[in-house]
């Protein structure tokens, strides 16, 4: 592995670990809400967001599915390097990232039954990300909420199979916001 | 595996003989040791666990036997070069000094670092290893049959 | 009714602080340090290590230290310490056959290559308490022989070339891990090798004790038990290969058990195995008997009804850190679950009462 990619990871791991991971907890406690995340450096075309989610949520226990949009070299060498997490099919995985476009979602798993949370959290990688777009109900939204989601049908059919389902981070430069299985999306 | 054959060897042989040796002697060995080593942390030392894996009759299927406490670090020398540290036991300057080792053998310093350090852990690891083997020997059971019975 | 108690905290600060003065006992007694207890009670070390399922002589010393001795207690602190630790990943499974070993002895063949070597044994001591010891540690060094620069290679690969054993096929899955995925039935071989090796040493030493005096017999001769140290390697991605990433000694026992055969196939000894970290030879035994207990299924035999053979009794009831803690949890406070009981109670004996006065009086 070459120098560079073994850069760019967390400088101080448990605090900048810990400020992420209140992070991502807090926006898919508040679906919708935007949130700034910082200390991850990725190689393109990760963005910081995104390396920020990975660094704090992968490990060698997460199988990852890298979407073809960001299946590079050395995007492979840094996520081996800062979380060990190995590269599986879509079926497999417990997390993907991607461009909305490159991820196969009904490839993924949405848990069963007796383990709803045995399924997927998809990371999307979004151009941009804003408050306007898509309305949302639900858990952890006080009346409604607005965000730029890629295709409403998409989360209405994802609602549609709670308890079972799959959970998304939506990532942009070094922001992000969720959208859990629970939220009403119209 | 053939070292010939096998590029890696010989980094393979003092990354493992890092890991397995004390941490107090590789300090001791490191300090000692009069070589530059200015380098910037990738990965800050890190204490963790490994699980250990056998084989079901010893050489069947695997099973996860119990886990083992690692350390590891990562860093860079000023020229660049990449050193590694995956240390057994909890010592986080055991694994920075075998990550700045690793990175050090790769250059010109390699040559004192071998004489300095490896070459003398080395020496402590195998006197070790023969002692026991040793002692071992000594307890070695030699048979003799009784004779008995008609000829 | 439901009754809300708070209190007792200072009277848990100053249990907690006599905890502290008991563990140390008398101050005119020279303090245990931790690299006493590793070298000096080294089996201790290794039990927790192996019920602990962490390999780290240090850190089961202190626990050892911390819990007064207490073995169980310590295996509990060490559990708990595991949990905190991220994990690397997972090594390559690790090559007995490259032990060099302290020991390794044979039951079934005298003139084993690599020979019958007998290690620090107790065994052959007479079991008579040395006043010697109470009196002073200073002991001579051991003799020193002359190494055997060959390999100890299995006994069962001898057994296995000549096709007399049941052969044991590699597989190239990642095991199941019960640390992560709890326990499900039927388990695996691998989740019940892994449950047998962490598991209490008293209870699997039981069960494998009821398997010789007749509960699921399988009758079984101890065809090598070897320990000593072996590497550990593990594929470091960020470097493309594969490293020695330490050395762990290990206790490794395989069983030569009772044959079958049936009429299209010849008769073959099946096998147990045990392997435990550290110098743990009662349970690395206890383990390969068991293990050879709970496979009558796979290799078609009938199952008795033993306990040995109850892969659920076995694998449900081997934890001691599980045990303990459902088991001491019953000393805790459970005021109001009682109190609903002893409410139940007079009321029954009332009414028991009032009919037997109701039928003397008739």
């Amino acid at each position: 592995m070459q120098a560079q990619v073994l850069e760019g990871g967390f400088a101080d791991v448990p605090v900048d670990a810990s400020h992420a991971f209140r992070a991502v907890m807090t926006a898919m406690a508040r679906p919708g809400e935007i949130f700034t995340i910082s200390g991850a450096q990725p190689p393109a075309p990760l963005s910081p967001a995104s390396g920020a989610v990975l660094l704090t949520l992968c490990d060698p226990e997460t199988p990852l599915y890298l979407a073809a949009s960001h299946d590079t070299p050395k995007v492979r060498d840094w996520i081996t390097f800062h979380t060990g997490a190995p590269f599986v099919a879509a079926q497999n995985a417990m997390f993907a990232i991607g461009a909305w476009d490159d991820l196969p979602l009904s490839d993924f798993a949405i848990g069963t039954p007796e383990y709803p949370d045995r399924s997927a959290t998809l990371i999307v990688e979004r151009p941009t990300l804003s408050n306007t777009g898509a309305t949302l109900r639900g858990p952890g939204i006080k009346n409604q909420a607005q965000l730029s989601l890629p295709k409403v049908q998409s989360f209405q059919d994802n609602a549609q199979l709670f308890p079972l389902g799959l959970d998304f981070i939506f990532t942009s430069g070094d922001r992000l916001a969720a959208l859990p299985r629970t939220t009403k999306v119209t | 595996m053939n070292i010939m054959s096998d590029p890696n060897a010989a980094r393979k042989g003092w990354l493992g003989l890092l890991a397995k040796s004390p941490a107090a002697d590789v300090a001791r060995l490191w300090a000692a040791l009069q070589v530059a080593s200015d380098h910037t942390i990738l990965r800050a030392p890190e204490i963790g666990s490994v699980m250990v894996r056998g084989r079901a009759g010893a050489v069947g299927a695997a099973f996860n036997l119990g886990e083992m406490t690692v350390t590891r670090a990562s860093v860079k020398l000023a020229d660049g070069t990449v050193g590694h540290g995956y240390v057994q036991g909890r010592d986080k300057d055991h694994a920075l000094q075998a990550a700045c080792v690793d990175a050090l053998m790769q250059t010109d310093a390699a040559t004192s670092v071998n004489a300095g350090l490896l070459m003398p852990l080395q020496t402590m690891a195998d006197k070790y290893k023969s002692d026991r083997a040793a002692k071992a020997a000594a307890t070695k059971v030699d048979f003799f049959t009784m004779v008995r019975g008609e000829d | 009714m439901y009754v809300a108690v708070k209190g007792g905290e200072r009277a848990i600060d100053n249990a907690h602080a006599w905890l502290a003065e008991e563990r140390r006992g008398d101050k005119a007694v020279p303090e245990l340090s931790v690299p006493q207890i590793r070298e000096q009670m080294a089996l201790a070390v290794n039990r927790v290590m192996a019920e602990g399922s962490l390999y780290d002589p240090d850190l089961a010393a202190l626990a050892i230290k911390q819990a007064r001795g207490d073995l169980i207690e310590a295996i509990f602190l060490i559990r708990a310490y595991r949990t905190t630790l991220p994990r690397f990943g997972g090594s390559n499974p690790i090559e007995t056959e490259t032990m060099t070993c302290d020991r390794r002895v044979s039951a079934t063949f005298k003139d084993a290559p690599g020979g019958q070597v007998l290690g620090p044994t107790f065994d052959y001591t007479h079991r008579l308490l040395d006043f010697k010891l109470a009196a002073d540690g200073d002991v001579d060094d051991a003799p020193l022989g002359t190494p055997h620069p060959d390999a100890t290679p299995h006994i069962m690969s001898f057994l296995d070339q000549e096709d007399l054993i049941q052969s044991e096929p590699q597989g190239a899955e990642t095991p199941a891990d019960l640390t992560r995925t709890p326990l499900e039935l039927p388990a695996s071989r691998a989740l019940r090798l892994q449950s047998l090796t962490r598991g209490d040493e008293g209870f699997i030493l039981g069960m494998a004790y009821s398997t010789q005096r007749g509960y699921a017999r399988n009758h079984a001769f101890v065809a090598e038990l070897r320990i000593g140290a072996v590497a550990v390697e593990m594929d470091i991605p960020e470097l493309g290969f594969a490293i020695e990433i330490g050395e762990i000694t290990v206790t490794e026992s395989e069983t030569v058990n009772q044959f079958q055969g049936s009429k299209t196939q010849p008769p073959q000894f099946t096998r147990g195995y045990g392997l435990v970290f550290g110098m743990t030879e009662r349970k690395a035994i206890s383990m390969a008997l068991v293990d050879r207990a709970l496979r009558w299924k796979e290799l078609g035999e009938d199952n008795v009804g033993a306990p040995a053979q109850d892969e659920e009794f076995v694998l449900y009831h081997s934890d001691n850190i599980q045990a303990t803690g459902f088991l001491e949890h019953i000393k805790l406070p459970h005021y109001v679950d009682f109190q609903s009981e002893l409410e139940l109670i007079r009321k029954l004996r009332r009414e028991a009462q009032e009919n037997i006065m109701q039928e003397a009086a008739e």
